[in-house]
């Protein structure tokens, strides 16, 4: 099968989540009232906001792991020619990941690797 | 060793020499799609069987029992029951992003189980960058838990699925760079071409120390990926009650749950297929007799015990390790593994360019 897989198989999980939802709609009893629909805290009522502003340091990782997901994205079509391209290749990737480690290594003397 | 091409395309021909071409496609499609809903579902409920039944053994007590042969009806009867339970959805969440994160889950999963090479030409979707697919699609998931977790309005939900994106895009740099390292062993993104280069040996044998070192890499940071204990902060039970499913119940709750046992198989088969040869037998060297004897054993075989092996050693894991807090889970990926990695992968660039790769 060729890339129409990609196709197939989103058609395939659409029918198992949706045909799931639609039987348990239909098969599964149903009862209401308030305390059944609020968020579950432990049976306490629910304090506040939810959606509140959030520690900044997933940000930092997600900038991090962007910065180095790129890099990575680069090394894949070296990887897979490296066979045949000799020292010119091994010599170009090596000083490539030096460059990727020493921003490693700035973040790790910066402190953005410590989770506060 | 039997070629499941043969089959594949008799079936094919088949089908389009006994109807036309639009409805011929249809068939296969549709063929493939029951085939692998039907593996997704059982991969699911044997799974969860498999590992209430190995938790128990390891605790010291007997698992589920009581229903079935053995209690191997038990999961059976949960999937049922847990059809019959009302779905409930909290009144402040977000509808649509509630009911779409199962089906993006699902999704990634499934996608992901398509490319896995089950025997020689039993393979559903064989791409030449099939490793690289499967890096990019399996991190999809994370789409899916940070959606569940946003639009359920919970506190909970909404700590359980922050979490999980930070662990999953930190541990994904550790999981393709370990597969990267095999890369420049195979030469090759493609899964059949990179079993066929294990013919004479599994990477992990021939491949010399770097190989060892990316295959305990690799299994550490995907069982992170997938958010498995050790690892399983995102649903940390004492803390978080469940997570970024706390508000799923019923068949939706279900998916999550399945989806996770899934990729649990999907990681294992990798591993199974990038390291330990696939569906390769086992050989040793020039003995021919034992080869032989290896040999007889069907491939479709010897990739599924392959790949209970390994699931059984990361159940090992879950079940050994305390679970990891979230400093010490960051500072793993970023100051221990993303630095072994990256010294690996030079290590094997330069052994490959040396030539002493097997």
């Amino acid at each position: 099968m060729g890339t129409e897989a990609i196709i197939v198989f989103f058609i395939a999980a659409v029918v198992l989540v949706g045909g799931g939802m639609i039987a348990s709609k239909l098969l599964a009893p149903t009862s209401t009232n308030p305390q059944k629909l609020e968020p579950y805290e432990c049976g306490i009522p629910t304090q506040g906001p939810t959606h509140v502003q959030f520690k900044v340091g997933y940000y930092l990782f997600a900038i991090l792991f962007l910065l180095f997901d790129v890099e990575m994205i680069f090394l894949v079509p070296w990887a897979v020619v490296m066979k045949n391209i000799g020292l010119t290749g091994l010599i170009s990737a090596i000083i490539f990941i030096l460059i990727l480690g020493l921003g490693l290594l700035y973040a790790w003397k910066k402190k953005a690797l410590i989770w506060e | 060793m039997y070629d499941f091409t043969t089959l594949v395309q008799s079936i094919g021909n088949f089908l389009h020499g006994q109807f036309s071409p639009g409805v011929a496609t249809a068939l296969e499609w549709t063929l493939v799609i029951l085939v692998y809903l039907a593996l997704y579902a059982i991969l699911g409920l044997v799974l969860v069987y498999v590992e209430r039944r190995v938790c128990a053994f390891f605790q010291l007590r007997l698992g589920p029992n009581r229903v079935g042969w053995a209690g191997t009806a038990q999961t059976v009867a949960d999937a049922l029951k847990l059809l019959l339970k009302e779905p409930v959805t909290v009144n402040k969440a977000d509808k649509l992003l509630y009911n779409l994160a199962p089906f993006i889950i699902t999704l990634a999963a499934l996608t992901v189980i398509s490319l896995v090479p089950f025997a020689k030409g039993l393979q559903a979707f064989d791409i030449n960058i099939g490793l690289l697919f499967i890096v990019a699609v399996s991190s999809l998931g994370v789409v899916g838990i940070l959606l569940a977790g946003w639009s359920s309005n919970n506190k909970y939900a909404l700590i359980g699925a922050m979490r999980s994106g930070a662990q999953i895009v930190s541990y994904e740099l550790s999981v393709g760079l370990s597969l990267l390292t095999m890369v420049l062993l195979t030469g090759t993104l493609q899964l059949s071409t990179i079993i066929e280069t294990q013919a004479n040996g599994w990477w992990i044998f021939k491949g010399h120390v770097p190989a060892i070192i990316a295959f305990f890499l690799y299994l550490t940071a995907s069982i992170a990926e997938i958010n498995r204990g050790p690892f399983d902060l995102p649903e940390a039970e004492s803390e978080l009650t469940a997570g970024f499913h706390t508000e799923y119940s019923g068949l939706k709750f279900a998916f999550f749950f399945l989806a996770e046992f899934v990729n649990m198989f999907t990681v294992a088969a990798i591993a199974t297929t990038v390291f330990l040869g696939g569906w390769m037998p086992f050989h040793l060297g020039d003995w021919a007799g034992f080869n032989a004897v290896m040999d007889f054993v069907p491939p479709i075989l010897w990739f599924f015990l392959k790949v209970s092996a390994v699931i059984f050693l990361m159940m090992w894991f879950k079940w050994t390790f305390p679970r990891l807090r979230i400093d010490q889970l960051l500072k793993l990926e970023w100051k221990y593994l993303m630095p072994l990695n990256l010294m690996n992968l030079v290590f094997t660039a330069i052994l490959v360019y040396l030539g002493w790769h097997g």
